[in-house]
């Protein structure tokens, strides 16, 4: 009776099959949870810009302590432990805006202290923000160097 | 006699008993539905240490420790252990056992480990090479989810069909002698692999393999579901016990009526969250040595086919986008009547 | 109004995402990279700063934001220093939300403990 997988056709189906009877998260749900705390944290944001540039401060200062305050806040509820119970709920929710990258930041950092300053920390801090950073600067670059060359088209 | 059976499965002749069964699991597993039948809970986390590995090792070793003790024996008096855990390379057992000075063979056989320590220790004893032999097995929530999955402070969604890994540890000492379970055969699980890549969907993984055993033992041993009180499987929790229904069936077996999974027994999904049911190899040895062995004892259950099962990957073939093969390492376990 | 339209916007990013997340076998930092890479490309395409005018922080604290920011700090340091700009905008501009992360994150390591799930 065993079906040692090489059989692509069988993998498939038992795939599709196990896909069937097993049961999901609800979807619209999930989504509705998502927009809810993805929009409340954004919400949040804007409060603080709007607050920072009643302060005199121009557009690109103020999105900058935007980032610094949601990322101070995300990092501080990831010690707390409270960002993942937070993103059980929501998601990507908490996923999507810059207080996930935050998370991602924090959570490998806090957990691999035990691993040593350099090797524990320093290594795994990067484990889900290297290449996020590593393939927007890429990707900003490579965009960039198209820009360059039409300006030189020009 | 000892006796081949089929391709695959051995029949004990030589007596062949469980003599103790001790176990020591985490605060959540304390809460769980089969809490009180522990032999301790530990309510820390780290059980007195500083990492999660450390951790995991101290359980193991108080398991062994009160299984030892349970048997009436002393640690010398164990001819060799069988032990393995979730870690990379089973260091939980060996820094436990480095610290009970008893010769050992380390095990790796994923969520499966306590039924293929079980299986090799009956050999041993009943191939006559240890009057003595302890099976032994763990896991902890927090080393197996920084070894497998995120760090713990990670804000993730975990699917319905994912399973926790159970934090305890269970130990059996076996013997050649009279105790109230008896190991009478045992079946040597191949490795079964449908082709399903999901890490997070455990139960459906194993389930193949578990099916492929339980049908091998039947027909082994000329049994039918029916022979047995109990059919246990260890981790499949509910997504995969309804597709080992739904395989075996295929196969001509019915075993709704007999069967038990340890994941889906030592929690409550409703109330613990825990979606599909417990996991790794800390669960199944948990919950025999905690839950089925003393109902073996008892002669509430006659004869149990005991089977954990296990998801056979790391994290280098997640990463390779490699299959998921599961493996089932079944234990056939009798009552024995006490004589007077 | 500005409060309004942040919250549909960065909702509704949120929401599609979770598509992704629950619909596909997508890890999610595999999402997260998607996500700035796509942010970068819309920026290039110059869709970003009306949608950035019109949905304030519902554009700019998403993820995509980051990609955005990335590209208009690689495109604005080629302006003013040509070739050379391609490799000191992007980071540039992103400085602080990196710096912060990896600093508060470094300094949460000193003070916070990992702790179990339960």
């Amino acid at each position: 009776m065993t079906d040692n997988g090489k059989n692509e056709q069988t993998a498939k189906k038992y795939e599709k099959y196990v896909k069937k009877v097993t049961p999901t998260h609800s979807l619209p749900l999930n989504m509705a949870k998502a927009f809810l705390v993805g929009g409340l944290i954004c919400v949040l944001g804007q409060y603080i810009l709007n607050t920072a540039e009643t302060m005199g401060l121009g557009q690109e200062e103020a999105g900058s302590w935007c980032s610094l305050i949601l990322i101070f806040l995300s990092v501080l509820l990831t010690g707390l432990n409270v960002y993942p119970k937070l993103a059980k709920f929501a998601g990507a929710g908490t996923l999507v805006p810059i207080t996930g990258f935050a998370n991602s930041v924090a959570a490998p950092a806090i957990e691999y202290q035990k691993e040593g300053q350099v090797f524990g920390i320093g290594c795994k801090i990067f484990t889900i923000a290297g290449p996020v950073i590593l393939y927007g600067v890429l990707s900003s670059w490579i965009l960039g160097v198209v820009y360059y060359v039409m300006q030189l088209w020009r | 006699m000892n006796e081949r059976k089929g391709h695959q499965s051995i029949s004990f002749g030589e007596e062949v008993y469980i003599i103790s069964g001790a176990s020591v699991v985490g605060k959540k597993e304390g809460e769980g539905p089969l809490g009180p039948c522990f032999d301790e809970v530990e309510k820390d986390p780290l059980a007195g240490a500083k990492t999660w590995e450390q951790a995991e090792s101290t359980l193991q070793h108080r398991a062994a420790v009160r299984a030892i003790e349970k048997a009436g024996i002393k640690n010398t008096d164990l001819r060799m252990i069988f032990a393995g855990d979730l870690l990379a390379q089973c260091t939980a057992s060996a820094y436990n056992l480095a610290q009970l000075d008893v010769p050992v063979y380390g095990l790796f056989g994923a969520c499966s480990t306590m039924g293929e320590a079980l299986s090799l220790a009956a050999m041993a004893v009943a191939g006559g090479f240890g009057e003595y032999v302890m099976a032994l097995t763990s896991s902890h929530f927090a080393s197996a989810e920084k070894e497998f999955r995120f760090p713990l402070a990670y804000g993730s969604q975990r699917p319905l069909s994912a399973s926790w890994t159970v934090t305890g540890s269970g130990a059996c000492v076996l013997a050649g002698e009279k105790s109230g379970a008896r190991i009478t055969g045992i079946t040597t699980g191949k490795i079964v692999d449908f082709g399903l890549k999901d890490s997070l969907n455990m139960g459906a993984c194993m389930a193949p393999a578990a099916c492929d055993t339980i049908c091998t033992n039947l027909q082994d041993f000329s049994r039918q579901p029916e022979d047995y009180d109990k059919i246990i499987t260890g981790d499949l929790g509910s997504v995969g016990q309804q597709i080992l229904f739904d395989l075996l069936e295929k196969q001509g077996y019915d075993i709704q009526r007999q069967h038990l999974d340890c994941g889906m027994l030592i929690f409550d999904d409703a109330v613990q969250d825990t979606h599909a049911g417990g996991s790794g190899c800390g669960c199944s040895a948990a919950v025999f040595t905690a839950y089925v062995l003393p109902k073996i004892v008892s002669g509430e259950w006659k004869r149990v086919l005991f089977l954990p099962t296990g998801a056979l990957m790391s994290k280098v073939s997640f990463a390779e986008g490699q299959t998921v093969p599961g493996i089932a390492q079944a234990v056939v376990v009798e009552h024995v009547p006490q004589e007077n | 109004m500005d409060y309004i339209n942040a919250f549909w916007v960065g909702g509704l990013i949120c929401a599609l995402a979770q598509i992704l997340l629950d619909k596909t076998k997508l890890m999610p930092g595999r999402i997260m990279v998607i996500l700035v890479c796509t942010g970068a490309v819309l920026s290039a395409f110059r869709v970003y700063d009306g949608f950035a005018d019109f949905a304030g922080a519902g554009a700019t604290v998403p993820l995509i934001g980051f990609g955005h920011l990335l590209y208009q700090g690689v495109r604005d340091a080629v302006d003013e220093s040509g070739l050379l700009g391609l490799f000191m905008g992007g980071l540039t501009a992103s400085a602080t939300g990196i710096s912060a992360a990896l600093i508060f994150g470094y300094l949460a390591s000193l003070i916070f403990r990992p702790k179990m799930k339960d």
